[in-house]
């Protein structure tokens, strides 16, 4: 076990490294950096900057090094004292534009993972075990509908529906009293009361899709013998299909939670922008488009990251979960 | 009815039992259309067949262990436990509190394939202490003491280690071991073994059937052994009943139907053994002409008609009564017809 995780450990290090080479290449690959995105919306607004001007800018972003150099300069000032570079846009560290949001984020789909996990379970057991039942058709209707509806509509619907029902807008995470707040319980309830509706939203896709996933690996393992071997011993129905069967469907579940994270981030960017929320994904949108490449970069490369991290804790599940991976001796 | 000599009051009795398998898409398709059985106490029955023939199905409907989609729709399956008042079986519901009681404790079931009918992420001597602490309600460090001398009964070396390994861990013949561990931990009256050793090489088969014996003298259970293989049933068997696509053909005395199969099928089963003998005494194998109708194409009458030599007419039509013959039964009209007696070959 332990040598397991010292393995991982190494090639984690490796990996985020190459992400944030990666990272760093994407933002690059637009043509044009932030200065010309910068100058075109100058221009826009009938202003004019010297060349002599634009090429001091430059310098002083050191945006005319080569890509090595650049690459080098951000990686050992982050390596050496955690400093991710400035935003061009904001015109501060990006450390302090993103820590805020990041966190936002991780809260608010934590949640949203949350909720859909305690919900998709036991209605995709329900629909394996009763399968083609009235329940198991509701299910899978219910199930098609979240998939099939686009977030940010349903967002709208939302919206409307509780202007109209109780007439108050829904958007954004904080009332303005607890905007800047720390973190206590008054802010909790405070956050509660209007993180909820993002939350239904982002959890609904997620929670259709893991109801089918649920429903197809238990209905594969409702069939083997070893459940009939369980059913045998005497148990009640319920415990057999508790403790063996759900127990062996809930591994391939257990292995996509790495993935969940930044799919969510990059799939809450739109649920974001319609309900004006604080989070990350708006953010890396709007330095995405005005080539503010240090803030993308960052967001980007926390993103892979966040990924691995994922992937690590979803592999140290499954190695406790299933005693194949954990001794390795699977046949 | 006709009986078979046996102890006064057989622990098992399968009566005119039918089961009947209900698909949404298709007309119900009947698996088992006529099973008559009777099992004493202590006493070993071996149930043979082709495969499809019904015999696992007739199994583990003494379980109500089959889909939810079978269904059994006539007859009745009598167990009478020691000491204990009969109950019908037929009669319960799958998951009732007085099924569950009998599954495991008083009827126990081992089966063909050891590793998939373990689970693959509890260990052994979880699976084992669990029909302990369910059924005697001992607490899980004595479940464990129980589980580590049954392994130990069982011939599995090693046994308080082996009790934390994973079935993945095991060898084949280990795994039906701890199987059978399992089903002796509340010493039941009846053991069902559904094929336990087919998945097994030879030699572990030989192994596991001498430790089957030797248990069931140990604990004076009686023993439903479901196989295919002719050499099994007589190794183990004190009475074996032939099953053909649904129905049991003939049911005896196993030296009495071996010796002298009446049944025009048992006939043709015992032909089909290879023998082993010298090149030049050697004989081409007499296959069973023809295949295995499905059971929708079953005739009305005896189910062997249409590959059967002697057939006549009421064979296709009427259902063949219980004929007795001393030590057994067979359902033939042949037998049931006096005057035809004769030209059955014995």
């Amino acid at each position: 076990m332990l040598r397991f995780l010292v393995g991982r450990l190494i090639s984690i290090v490796l990996t985020v490294w190459a992400i944030s080479f990666v990272a760093f290449a994407i933002i690059q690959l637009p043509p044009g950096d932030y200065l010309t995105a910068y100058m075109a919306e100058l221009s826009a607004q009938g202003e004019r900057v010297s060349p002599a001007e634009l090429e001091a800018l430059r310098r002083q972003y050191s945006l005319g090094d080569p890509f090595l150099v650049q690459y080098w300069k951000w990686i050992s000032g982050i390596l050496a004292h955690g400093d991710f570079g400035s935003s061009f846009e904001w015109k501060r560290p990006v450390t302090e534009l993103i820590w805020g949001r990041l966190g936002n984020s991780i809260l608010l789909e934590g949640l949203a993972v949350l909720v859909m996990w305690l919900v998709a379970l036991p209605i995709g057991i329900y629909a394996a075990v009763r399968k083609y039942s009235l329940g198991d058709y509701l299910a899978t209707v219910f199930g098609f509908l979240g998939l099939a509806v686009p977030n940010f509509l349903f967002a709208l619907v939302l919206m409307y529906l509780t202007y109209v029902w109780f007439g108050t807008t829904l958007g954004g995470l904080f009332s303005p009293a607890f905007e800047r707040a720390h973190w206590s319980l008054p802010r909790l309830w405070d956050f509660l009361t209007y993180a909820w509706a993002p939350i239904i939203v982002l959890a609904t896709a997620g929670t259709a899709q893991l109801i089918r996933i649920m429903r197809a690996n238990l209905l594969d393992e409702l069939k083997k013998p070893y459940v009939t071997t369980a059913r045998s011993k005497g148990l009640p129905e319920w415990k057999v299909i508790v403790k063996y069967p759900v127990r062996v469907a809930l591994n391939p579940l257990v292995s996509t939670i790495g993935w969940l994270l930044p799919t969510l981030v990059s799939s809450s960017v739109i649920v974001s922008v319609v309900m004006n929320l604080p989070t990350a994904g708006p953010l890396l949108l709007r330095s995405l488009t005005s080539q503010d490449m240090y803030l993308a970069g960052t967001i980007i490369m926390l993103l892979g990251v966040l990924t691995v991290i994922g992937t690590l804790i979803s592999d140290l599940i499954l190695a406790w979960l299933d005693p194949r991976i954990r001794h390795g001796g699977a046949r | 009815m006709p009986q078979t000599p046996m102890a006064d009051r057989p622990l098992l009795k399968i009566e005119d039992v039918e089961i009947a398998f209900s698909s949404p898409d298709e007309a119900d398709i009947v698996a088992v259309r006529q099973v008559d059985l009777a099992l004493g106490p202590g006493k070993t029955l071996c149930l043979v067949g082709e495969s499809g023939c019904g015999k696992s199905v007739t199994a583990r409907a003494v379980l109500h262990l089959n889909d939810q989609n079978a269904v059994i729709s006539r007859g009745r399956i009598l167990f009478s436990p020691p000491g204990d008042e009969t109950v019908d079986i037929a009669a319960l519901k799958s998951d009732s509190l007085a099924m569950r009681k009998i599954r495991g404790n008083q009827i126990a079931m081992i089966f063909q394939e050891p590793m998939s009918s373990l689970s693959p992420v509890h260990t052994v001597g979880d699976q084992i202490d669990e029909m302990i602490t369910l059924h005697e309600g001992l607490k899980p460090r004595e479940a464990r003491e129980r589980t580590v001398s049954l392994l130990d009964q069982v011939g599995v070396p090693g046994p308080r280690e082996r009790a934390d390994s994973y079935p993945f861990q095991l060898s084949g013949g280990l795994r039906q071991r701890a199987m059978i561990a399992m089903a002796l931990a509340c010493k039941p009256a009846l053991l069902i073994a559904d094929e336990p050793t087919t998945a097994l090489d030879v030699t572990t088969q030989a192994q596991i059937l001498d430790l089957l014996k030797e248990l069931q003298e140990d604990y004076g259970m009686a023993m439903l052994f479901i196989t295919h293989d002719l050499g099994v049933v007589a190794e183990i068997a004190d009475e074996v009943a032939v099953m053909y696509l649904g129905d049991v053909v003939e049911q005896g005395n196993v030296f009495d139907v071996f010796r002298a199969p009446r049944h025009p099928y048992t006939q043709a089963l015992m032909r089909s053994i290879p023998t082993i003998a010298r090149k030049k005494e050697r004989q081409r194998l007499s296959p069973i002409k023809g295949t295995v109708p499905s059971a929708k194409d079953r005739p009305e009458g005896c189910a062997f008609t249409s590959r059967c030599p002697y057939a006549f007419e009421p064979c296709a039509g009427t259902k063949p009564d219980r004929a007795p013959l001393g030590n057994h039964v067979a359902r033939c009209h042949l037998l049931t017809e006096s005057a035809r007696k004769n030209e059955v070959p014995a």
